[in-house]
């Protein structure tokens, strides 16, 4: 067999981290033991691999593997009286390490996992943070760089969920019909949140964001081949793989930031695209329209335009009308009143934008800026733009918004070179 | 059986008390409740507590317990009343907990107690 690169082991735990410590949670009823034995696996792995070559089932080979170190552990410790361990050990004295796991059951464990980590008794960012370590088999560390938060402050944040789904039992089980709706929803909005979190780029580290992005895609493939019924896993997961489409134009080389309509479509990532409209006209076919299919369906009708001269406002604005109805936020009011702007004109929607309660919002004051430059009221589309840039989070942002205020003065621009006004925050 | 406390926060001095229609409503609702809860083997106690300002808190300080008037949290909430359930899980106790709060429109506080020794 072939030599087996350290490198190739790292990338084989950390594709099957999700599925071996979802079978053992059932098996061992914890997630520390789980987590340590799929962690002893590793190292053994290292120690064997190399030599051995690949295992004909590396899933399996990691779940036994694991599944045994655990009960060495918890043999010996139970012999030094630790009380959890030995109910823990007692509770599943029949599990022998025999057989492979049944792939259906893995998939079920997986999808248990899921509902686990996004229990809403949990707070919103101890479930993204379980999410990626538990299912995306991110380190502590990446998910600490990931969310720009030190990493002892993560690694807490993780500890103390775990004591919570512990202490307090959160159960490990796929939620019940009725509740399965709301439940789901939990779940997707992690998942969302998690590649917003890659994509809308408000600091750290470049590439791990971009693994983030990854990452969120592979839960919401792995979603949909556990729910392939569920019409709103469906949106989420096309409205991530058309934004993902445009990954390589939306920056230039130089990390500007390039406007939808400014994009070279030409280096849209077709695949992706095509992938995006099949899911989307499978939700068309569904009729049972939700949040994520509506924006999913947005992004497609983009998608769909050879050039931005030709995109289809007229369907876009439909599309946000049924979506306002269904979550009638203001975010949601910003995004269909550009969509008005185009159809009905800048006028119409510079009156719907300022009747927003949208306060402290950089997109809103942004969104205004544009909608006043083309009305070609330039003192006041500057004056908007420069309250979008002291809100602005993000230096890419901020230096789009500085070029676009720098135009309504009719200077022309040198990138890399300050232009006069304050100096962002 | 894991046990769970159900904590209902007390609705504050300031509060417009219910009418007592409403408040025999609400009781018939309790009582409702605590017979599912029974019914499904999960009823341990529950009880309603008098006002804050009837608690007596008694400190030790200095080698001495002292006793003062009024209860230990400085807060402006307090717990007004608490129910003790046996759940298999945290999801069964908080369906409880959710029909509590729907019923009283107070806020409802779940949490697990320790195993026994």
């Amino acid at each position: 067999m072939p030599a087996v690169a350290a490198s190739e082991i790292e990338r084989v735990f950390r594709n099957e981290h999700g599925r071996a410590v979802a079978v053992l949670i059932r098996v061992f009823g914890d997630v520390d033991v789980a987590e340590d034995a799929v962690q002893d696996a590793f190292l053994e792995a290292v120690r064997r691999w190399p030599a051995a070559g690949l295992p004909p089932s590396p899933t399996g080979w990691i779940i036994t593997t694991a599944r045994n170190r655990a009960i060495d552990r918890l043999r010996r410790e139970a012999s030094r009286e630790d009380r959890h361990a030995q109910a823990v050990l007692l509770c599943d004295d029949g599990v022998e390490p025999d057989d492979e796991e049944e792939e259906g059951t893995v998939q079920d464990d997986q999808l248990r996992l899921m509902f686990t980590c996004c229990h809403p008794a949990l707070a919103k960012g101890a479930q993204v943070a379980l999410t990626l370590r538990l299912l995306g088999g991110l380190t502590t560390t990446e998910i600490a760089r990931a969310f720009v938060v030190p990493e002892p402050t993560m690694a807490q944040r993780l500890v103390r969920a775990k004591a919570k789904i512990r202490a307090a039992r959160i159960p490990y089980r796929v939620p019940e019909e009725e509740d399965l709706p709301a439940r789901l929803g939990a779940v997707l909005a992690v998942v969302y949140l998690v590649f917003n979190e890659g994509y809308a780029a408000s600091g750290g580290d470049r590439l791990v964001r971009e693994e983030l992005c990854a990452e969120a895609i592979r839960l919401g493939r792995l979603l949909h081949e556990l729910l392939p019924d569920e019409p709103e896993v469906l949106g989420v997961l096309a409205l991530m793989l058309l934004v993902e489409s445009r990954r390589a134009a939306r920056t230039t080389s130089g990390g500007d930031l390039v406007l939808l309509a400014d994009q070279d479509r030409g280096r849209w990532d077709r695949e992706l695209v095509a992938e995006g409209h099949a899911l989307v006209r499978r939700c068309l076919a569904r009729n049972e329209p939700g949040p994520y299919q509506l924006q999913a369906a947005i992004q497609a009708v983009h998608s769909d335009a050879p050039a931005a001269a030709l995109t289809e406002w007229t369907q876009i604005l439909e599309l946000y009308d049924q979506l306002l109805a269904l979550v009638p936020t203001p975010v949601v009011a910003l995004n269909r009143a550009v969509a008005v702007a185009e159809v009905q004109g800048p006028e119409a929607a510079l009156a719907l934008v300022d009747d927003l309660a949208l306060d402290h919002s950089h997109r809103r004051d942004a969104i205004r800026a544009d909608l006043l430059r083309r009305l070609d009221r330039r003192a006041e589309a500057a004056q908007a733009y420069q309250a979008a840039i002291v809100r602005a989070e993000n230096q890419a942002e901020r230096d789009f918004l500085l070029r676009r205020r720098a135009l309504c003065d009719g200077k022309a621009v040198i990138r890399g070179v300050r232009m006069r006004g304050p100096a962002p925050p | 059986m894991p046990q769970y406390l159900l904590s209902l926060c007390s609705p504050g001095a300031d509060a417009t008390p219910p009418s007592p229609e409403a408040l025999e409503a609400i009781m018939g609702e309790i009582n409702a409740l605590n017979d599912d809860i029974k019914a499904a083997g999960g009823w341990v106690f529950a009880g309603g507590l008098h006002d804050a300002s009837t608690a007596t808190t008694l400190r030790l300080q200095d080698g001495e317990v002292l006793t003062t008037d009024g209860p230990f949290a400085e807060g402006k909430e307090h717990i007004g009343g608490i129910s003790v359930v046996e759940a298999s899980d945290l999801d069964v106790a908080l369906g409880w907990g959710r029909e509590l709060a729907r019923i009283t429109g107070l806020p409802i506080e779940v949490r697990p107690f320790q195993d026994e020794y």
